[in-house]
């Protein structure tokens, strides 16, 4: 504005001296600058969201393209003949001796027999590497539920190993030098076989939402992850929620403003804003050095992100207990109801959506924070699919930062679905706050 | 018998007590319920609350004491007295109903200590913080003098197993870490920090409300991804592409360079910057934009020389508060920045921060009382420190400004 100013104020000296004519001049020649900056200021906000919305678009895409091949894999159809000898050759159907018997052998033999031509244990070993090394416990789970199988021969539809199934799906270029690649010459030529057979299929990747970790790619799944993050989400709702709410009611409803409860606003406010490590490393302290409760336990990461979440419950409660008009007070006090029965019977009803839909809010920050769970060991390396609450278990981000330092190829398409599977609770989570914002929002 | 057991059959006498209650009291009045002081299942919950109470805290505290003690969860006995204590209190409140007895005054005060408890538990997470950070961090200065802590220049902090092993002693000098930390969240505040203003000056000084309806939840969901994934992109797309450009150009770019984790950290926090501006830009009194106008300024030279002088104190605020979020984040770094403590200046190096360290020394097992892992609780407390003061300094610029318009 003091350029516009300056501006005048030449002109008025110049006025006494050239007339009106060289001020108009001036301004209008000012005009036209000043209406280009004033263009070219819009035009840095715009870049300013147009940023935004492209960093957005490229996250997006970037996983989603990674994504989709993980949703996919390769299966090879095989006649397996469940052969009694190997099985079970005493006929004892007892279930140790199915569990250990040479199931291996079984896919091996099934598998060679394909391939008449390969002799020789090193082409063998490099042949028996087309199909994932967990077939044998495939095979062995089958049995094991159906032990009518034995003698019989079924067609099996046995995952193929990461590296091959990644050279199917294109992932691996064939013009690569051998030596730089995972799949030999060799591999690539019974593949072809394979595939002019007919035998290899591509189906939806069951076992990614099936399985537990797995360090072979094509075993891997998230179903440990989403249990243990179900059972760590259980724990953080069961504590955040009644304390959350029985804080904003205390705080908005009874308290005194005094020294107290101003000192417990600043706190929420600050432990609002605390690095989520830090909450980690207090739950390192105190939760497991201290009350000696189970290192990568659900229980012990519930009660950590409940700590952290716990201020925006409060947060949000507040505002929505401050929503609803005095008038609904007055009128239960009027009717002679004591102070926690106008609250319960009353206000914390008409202010439930709100408060509902920050738990959701917060509940869905929990559900995607990695930091704090590392410092409490929910980064084992956990195969089984976790039961409770103090079995050793990982949640869906961690299980995503594990993988996404393995260094199997095959993992970075997984590990991109385990992201898209994440997001998506998040989004529907979200929707769902938005829902009951929108449905149950009264305004007085 | 397991505690779980003990917990249904205390949850059941409970229950049992507040269906006795109730009816001892209808039961004193004759069923004329205006009689009673106070409405008839105030009486019960006076009853269940004598039975479950201090039998439930009992139990917690045996359970807590037996297992520090290492004589494990309460035996036959325990439960035994556990129980009895349950009935005993079952039956003292029930011989105390009578119609007169103020049961809702009583019942009122307890639900109120509950409600107190649990909004005082924010200040107990804080002290439980302080506490268990300072206690562990001066264990560390035990071994390792402060002075070489916050000014050393070496941060290798391997112990060795044995004693005369070379090297065995580890240097814990944290201003490597210091400067890899400001470096990434001086990237990160050099992306956000411009796009954030611009698009909230855009947002709420130039945009139509159709524009604002979709790119303001579209800002939203920027802050609504999971850090981890922001770590992944990182590591997947933005530092190959730095290499990647690197090379064209003949220059060395790390393949955990400190300008690929700066620049993703950037973008995890343009929605708070631009959120937070928003706030302070809309805050500002319509009057002065008006006059402003009125004099002949254009609508840039009003946001310049008027709207941003007057909402300055507020912006501060919110820029301090998006840094220390990026001083404090952890996953974008532990993913995309490396692990080595460099001292440099070149953002296409490879840079450690404080919170990449906190995670590396804490992860796996490792025993408490070595100088490693308690170099963590010690670095803890310095990300705690700094973030905290960024914290206050930026929430009370900001009070003091919205005061300021009020």
């Amino acid at each position: 504005m003091s350029e516009t100013l300056a501006a005048t104020s030449d002109a008025t000296v110049l006025n006494g001296t050239s007339g009106m004519h060289t001020r108009t001049e001036k301004i209008a020649a000012g005009l036209k600058r000043r209406h280009a900056v004033e263009k070219r200021f819009r035009a840095y906000g715009l870049m300013g969201i147009g940023f935004a919305v492209a960093c957005v678009a490229l996250l997006f895409s970037t996983i989603i393209g990674n994504a989709l091949p993980g949703f996919k894999e390769t299966r090879i159809n095989l006649e397996i003949e469940f052969s009694k000898e190997i099985i079970d050759p005493e006929g004892s159907n007892d279930p140790n001796v199915i569990r250990g018997a040479d199931f291996r052998k079984i896919v091996r033999d099934s598998f060679f027999s394909l391939f008449p031509n390969v002799k020789g244990r090193r082409d063998r070993r490099e042949l028996a590497k087309i199909i994932s090394s967990g077939s044998s416990f495939i095979l062995r789970d089958m049995v094991m539920d159906d032990p009518s199988l034995i003698g019989t021969t079924q067609i099996v539809a046995l995952p193929l190993s990461a590296d091959l199934d990644q050279f199917y799906k294109g992932g691996i270029s064939g013009e690569v030098a051998e030596s730089d690649r995972r799949v030999s010459d060799k591999q690539i030529g019974w593949l072809r076989h394979l595939i002019a057979d007919k035998r290899l299929e591509s189906v939806f990747n069951m076992t990614l939402f099936s399985a537990g970790d797995s360090r072979e790619p094509e075993l891997a799944g998230i179903a440990g992850a989403i249990m243990g993050s179900f059972y760590t989400m259980i724990v953080t709702l069961a504590l955040s929620f009644p304390i959350g709410v029985a804080s904003a009611v205390y705080l908005e409803e009874f308290a005194p403003k005094n020294r107290w409860t101003q000192l417990i606003e600043v706190n929420i406010n600050n432990l609002a804003a605390v690095p989520s490590i830090v909450f980690g490393l207090l739950g390192l302290a105190v939760f497991l050095n201290f009350f000696d409760l189970p290192r990568s336990a659900p229980l012990v990461g519930g009660m950590v992100l409940a700590l952290m979440t716990l201020p925006t419950v409060i947060i949000a409660g507040r505002a929505a207990l401050k929503a609803v008009p005095p008038s609904i007070r007055e009128a239960a006090f009027g009717m002679g109801a004591s102070r926690w029965q106008t609250i319960v019977h009353h206000v914390l009803p008409l202010a439930m959506p709100g408060v509902l839909t920050g738990t959701i809010i917060g509940m869905a920050q929990a559900l995607g924070e990695t930091a704090p769970l590392l410092m409490i060991g929910m980064v084992a390396f956990v195969v089984d699919i976790p039961g409770g609450f103090t079995d050793s278990a990982t949640v869906m981000p961690v299980q995503i930062y594990l993988w996404s330092d393995a260094p199997e190829r095959a993992f970075i398409e997984r590990t991109a679905a385990a992201t898209l599977v994440l997001l998506g609770f998040l989004v529907m989570m979200n929707a769902l706050a938005v829902v009951l914002r929108k449905k149950f929002e009264r305004k007085w | 018998m397991s505690s779980s057991v003990l917990l249904l059959v205390l949850a059941g006498l409970t229950v049992v007590g507040f269906y006795l209650g109730r009816s001892r009291a209808l039961a004193s009045v004759g069923g004329k319920v205006r009689d009673l002081h106070s409405l008839p299942g105030y009486y019960g919950y006076a009853v269940a609350l004598w039975c479950g109470v201090p039998s439930f805290a009992v139990f917690v505290l045996w359970s807590i004491i037996g297992a520090k003690t290492g004589h494990g969860a309460p035996g036959y006995a325990g439960f035994a007295v556990i129980i009895a204590l349950a009935v005993a209190g079952l039956a003292y409140a029930h011989r105390q109903i009578r119609p007169d007895m103020k049961a809702r005054d009583g019942v009122e005060r307890v639900v109120r200590i509950v409600l107190i408890t649990c909004s005082a538990i924010a200040i107990l997470t804080t002290v439980g913080i302080i506490l268990s950070l300072i206690f562990e961090s001066f264990r560390f200065f035990e071994k390792v003098s402060p002075i070489e802590f916050l000014f050393g220049l070496e941060w290798s902090p391997q112990t060795a197993l044995r004693a005369d092993q070379v090297g065995s002693s580890g240097r814990f000098g944290a201003v490597p870490l210091f400067a890899g930390t400001m470096m990434i969240s001086l990237i990160a505040m050099m992306v956000a920090a411009p796009v954030g203003l611009l698009s909230a000056i855009y947002m709420s000084e130039y945009a139509g409300p159709k524009l604002r309806a979709t790119a303001k939840p579209i800002l939203e969901v920027l802050a609504g991804i999971p850090t981890v994934v922001y770590g992944f992109f990182a590591a997947l797309t933005m530092a190959p592409l730095f290499r990647g450009w690197g090379e064209q150009i003949g220059f060395e770019v790390a393949s955990e360079s400190a300008i690929a984790a700066g620049l993703v950290m950037g973008i995890m926090i343009i929605p708070f910057v631009s959120s937070l501006s928003d706030d302070v830009i809309s805050a500002v009194p319509q009057s002065l934009r008006e006059g402003s106008l009125g004099l002949g300024a254009t609508q840039s030279e009003t946001i310049r020389r008027v709207i941003l002088p007057a909402a300055l104190p507020g912006i501060v605020g919110s820029l301090l508060l998006a840094t220390s979020r990026a001083i404090g984040e952890t996953m974008i770094v532990v993913m995309a920045a490396g692990l080595a403590a460099n001292m440099t200046a070149n953002p296409f190096e490879a840079v450690t921060t404080v919170t990449v360290q906190i995670v590396t020394l804490l992860v796996g097992d490792q025993e408490f009382d070595s100088a490693k892992t308690l170099a963590a609780f010690a670095l803890g407390l310095v990300l705690f420190c700094v973030t905290l003061c960024l914290n206050i300094i930026a929430f009370s610029v900001v009070n003091k400004y919205r005061e300021q318009y009020e």
